[in-house]
């Protein structure tokens, strides 16, 4: 499976020559299996890119929506798949407490918001209010979970060609904890996380930060890293980068997380245009490769 | 032990915090959580105490109404809350495990979640007065 990062930033978009390294687009993550099915999560700014690299070998792709904050869902109205007419897209999201995804997506994509109405995209165009609980979807067995985070929020844990990726893109599991982290029932996302082969984790803020910012639905690096142990995750991809961050204050962040981790966690800073293979057991886990994306996908 | 929903984990957050008394139990009414304030007017702290079942729980504090007689489980708020899905409130006498009997009034809520999840139910509850 390879995991490829189109849109690493939370919040807001930053980019910028301080950001060139570890990118400047919001959430968006391309997973492929070994069969070349397709998965995408978030639909952040990064996801223009991906729709313009996606061939005409692909006939469907499936976008999981974790939440529907701005950061998640402002490329959607630009995703190249959309204005396809044999394209067969499948938006999958939370719905509220009292309107479905359809209701929820609407708001942004019609006017004045956005000139075109979700009613209108000339794809075969479906959408799902993501089931809490195990579903399947062409080649991935997909896991959903409600998470800590304001408003209805899920992370994903998606398993195909024996591993298991897990996204958990905007997560704040110390809210209220006494200790990081207790009883794993008590813990939020820690169902999705277990043993995981590669979890994909909100680590935003500094500790100096966080202080300020309690009850915003986002971890600190060390919080991040504190989760990837609880679950002893293999790999651990810090994610959803502060928009304040730039290329300098990321690379001592991560060198901080790194020295917290255990010698059987590896630490692999998400970056824009990196492509992370993740394979079965014994091996686990083949060399990162980092490259551009490009027109041919993944 | 399977990780508890969402909701149920912020709700145990929230009333660690609190400064009332609230006893949180899961769908099937087994005791999840029950915070300091309640540790005081249950006369036992929940470390020592731990899950219990409904069954339990229901009998163990020994419930009865202003006339002396036991209160039957389903009598109680939490269970309504909790199998009939709607809140109730009642004041009963519970004898705590410190040896005291006291009254309390008591408020339930259930606990539901979205795509219609039965996540159980939560009790705030007081010392009433005796009259």
């Amino acid at each position: 499976v390879k995991v490829t990062f189109w849109g690493t930033r939370g919040s807001q978009a930053s980019p910028g020559a301080d950001t060139v390294r570890y990118g400047g687009n919001t959430s968006c993550v391309e997973v492929r299996n070994d069969a070349g099915q397709l998965v995408v999560l978030d639909a952040g700014t990064g996801i223009r890119r991906l729709g313009a690299s996606i061939g005409p070998d692909v006939p469907r792709v499936d976008v999981l929506l974790t939440h529907l904050h701005l950061d998640h869902i402002q490329g959607l109205g630009f995703f190249d798949c959309l204005y396809r007419p044999d394209f067969d897209v499948h938006l999958w999201g939370p719905a509220s407490t009292t309107l479905h995804l359809w209701s929820r997506l609407s708001r942004y994509l019609s006017p004045p918001l956005f000139p075109v109405r979700l009613r209108d995209l000339p794809c075969t165009l479906s959408l799902h209010d993501v089931p809490l609980g195990e579903f399947e979807i062409p080649g991935f067995k997909v896991r959903a979970a409600l998470v800590c985070h304001p408003a209805p929020t899920v992370g994903y844990r998606l398993e195909a060609d024996g591993v298991s990726i897990t996204y958990i893109s905007d997560h704040e599991p110390a809210l209220g904890a006494k200790e990081l982290f207790g009883p794993p029932e008590w813990t939020s996302g820690f169902d999705l996380a277990e043993d995981t082969d590669l979890l994909v984790h909100d680590a935003q803020y500094t500790d100096a930060e966080y202080t300020s910012r309690v009850g915003w639905g986002h971890s600190t690096v060390g919080h991040a890293v504190a989760f990837a142990r609880a679950v002893r995750a293999r790999r651990f991809v810090p994610f959803h980068y502060d928009p304040t961050h730039d290329d300098a204050m990321l690379d001592r962040m991560h060198d901080l997380a790194r020295a917290s981790l255990p010698a059987e966690c590896e630490l692999i800073p998400a970056r824009e245009g990196a492509t992370i293979e993740v394979v079965a057991p014994p091996n686990m886990v083949a060399p990162t490769t980092e490259r551009e994306p490009s027109s041919s996908g993944a | 032990v399977p990780q508890h929903e969402i909701e149920v984990i912020l709700m145990r957050e929230l009333a660690s915090y609190l400064a009332m008394a609230i006893f949180v139990v899961d769908p099937a009414g087994e005791l999840l959580y029950y915070n300091e304030p309640a540790e005081l007017l249950l006369g036992r702290r929940f470390d020592e105490t731990g899950p219990m079942s409904m069954e339990e729980w229901s009998k163990d504090f020994e419930p009865f109404d202003d006339d002396g007689q036991p209160v039957p489980a389903d009598d109680l708020p939490l269970v309504i809350a909790v199998q009939e899905r709607h809140p109730a409130h009642g004041t009963i006498w519970i004898r705590a495990a410190d040896g005291r009997t006291r009254r309390l009034a008591i408020t339930a809520i259930p606990l539901l979640g979205l795509a219609d999840r039965r996540l159980g139910a939560a009790a705030v509850f007081w010392e009433a007065d005796e009259s």
